[in-house]
């Protein structure tokens, strides 16, 4: 009954970012925008690109997905679902990893697909975009489940847009790190194995604590409300 | 059945309500009554459960709530001042994705039954953003007749309620008092049920 309950969560998330196509979309075009951006701004010189492609595309990426997070839990909090969550019998850090899920595929999986064609604009070589690809797999998820901490705290605040990059910020900054390590490796001809490897142990270290985290949160906005 | 014992709430460093005890047994209707800001809500969310900064113990069927917390959610259904309903969905798909939050499964029958009740039929292909205040909390009401809990917390239930509506809700209050069911509700409006009310007043502090 737990997992029905999880995979319902998971599917209602879906079923409501499909009828409203606005709140998923806009990450994604931001992040093609700064994409396009960059060239005309800095260089259209494609060695240079090439130097700088995997930076910009992390940062756009991490961007974007801080972008997208501030909503997750807040129209939960504004209509009440979240007090009928916390009074189904399933365990609240669950629903909250069904919630992230939900929330990646729309942010971190669509970005994923569209950073193929980013690496392509900034004159990335093909054997270098499966390591974008898979950097961006591990790294977005992490990135949602640390944001998730951030927009669990401030669900009760009105204005707590700016607030959650400012407290999750030095958490994302590792990846972000490891992530571009990666791609400088892989432009390179190194190995980049040991770099996904340190990513994915920051993937397991979130899913393991993340969800504890936002849900303690959660429960403490529900009382202050 | 339900025992509440030194319950104790505080906003901020305001004393909202100390040392309440109190016991719900089946068939009784509680009512709460109480100036605004007095602590009503703030009980009823204690009761259910979501309140983190409490003291006191909620006993429920003569163990600790704390020691089986969900088998205690399974009975009971809190209806707050926010209806839970999600906008972009439907009437039919919230009401079944709150039954099984619960572990139900409604079958098509179930849902046209329970929406009768409420006066929505028909309305189960409706988008909730599209009802009006009252009907959107007549849908919230539906659960009482899907999700079949025992012991019902409603805050304010008749906000936004027409005055037929009003009638028929203190109906189904005192069908499920009959029927060995429990009521806490907080409301401001003068209740006329067929069956005993226990009056419960806070006073403030």
């Amino acid at each position: 009954m737990i997992w029905r309950i999880a995979v319902q969560v998971f599917q209602r998330d879906l079923r409501l970012a499909s009828r409203q196509s606005g709140e998923w979309l806009n990450p994604l075009i931001f992040f093609l925008m700064v994409i396009t951006l960059v060239p005309l701004a800095i260089s259209p010189e494609p060695a240079r690109l090439r130097e700088m492609a995997g930076g910009i595309i992390w940062i756009a990426a991490l961007l974007a997905v801080l972008l997208a997070m501030d909503g997750l839990f807040r129209s939960d909090f504004e209509d009440g679902t979240l007090e009928q969550l916390l009074l189904t019998p399933a365990p609240l850090p669950l629903l909250v990893l069904a919630k992230v899920l939900a929330h990646w595929l729309q942010t971190g999986v669509a970005l994923t697909l569209l950073a193929p064609l980013a690496g392509v604009l900034l004159n990335l070589p093909s054997s270098v975009l499966v390591t974008l690809v898979l950097s961006l797999l591990l790294g977005t998820l992490t990135l949602s489940l640390i944001s998730a901490i951030g927009a669990a705290l401030t669900v009760g605040l009105r204005r707590g847009g700016v607030l959650v990059p400012l407290i999750t910020l030095p958490m994302h900054i590792p990846v972000l790190i490891f992530a571009t390590g990666s791609i400088q490796a892989a432009l390179s001809g190194l190995p980049v194995v040991g770099y996904l490897a340190l990513l994915g142990a920051f993937l397991l270290l979130a899913l393991c604590l993340a969800p504890f985290a936002a849900a303690a949160a959660l429960r403490l906005a529900v009382s202050g409300s | 059945m339900l025992e509440l014992q030194n319950l104790e709430a505080w906003r901020d460093d305001r004393c909202l309500y100390q040392a309440l005890s109190l016991s719900l047994q089946p068939g009784q209707v509680g009512h709460i009554m109480g100036p605004n800001g007095v602590g009503k809500t703030t009980l009823l969310k204690q009761i259910a459960g979501l309140n983190a900064f409490m003291s006191g113990r909620v006993r429920w069927r003569d163990a600790q709530v704390s020691d089986d917390p969900q088998r205690y959610q399974q009975e009971l259904l809190f209806l707050g001042h926010l209806a839970g309903l999600k906008s972009a969905l439907t009437v039919a798909e919230n009401l079944q994705a709150l039954a099984v939050c619960r572990g139900m499964v409604l079958s098509a029958n179930q849902l046209e039954a329970a929406l009768e009740r409420v006066g929505l039929t028909g309305y189960d292909d409706v988008l909730v953003a599209q009802l009006s205040a009252g009907q959107k909390r007549r849908v919230a009401l539906a659960r009482l007749f899907t999700e079949s809990p025992l012991l019902w917390l409603l805050d304010e239930p008749f906000t936004a309620i027409d005055q037929a509506g009003v009638a028929e809700l203190e109906g189904w209050l005192a069908d499920h008092a009959e029927r060995g069911g429990m009521v806490l509700l907080t409301t401001h409006h003068r209740l006329s049920l067929r069956c005993p009310i226990t009056p419960i007043e806070l006073i403030p502090a």
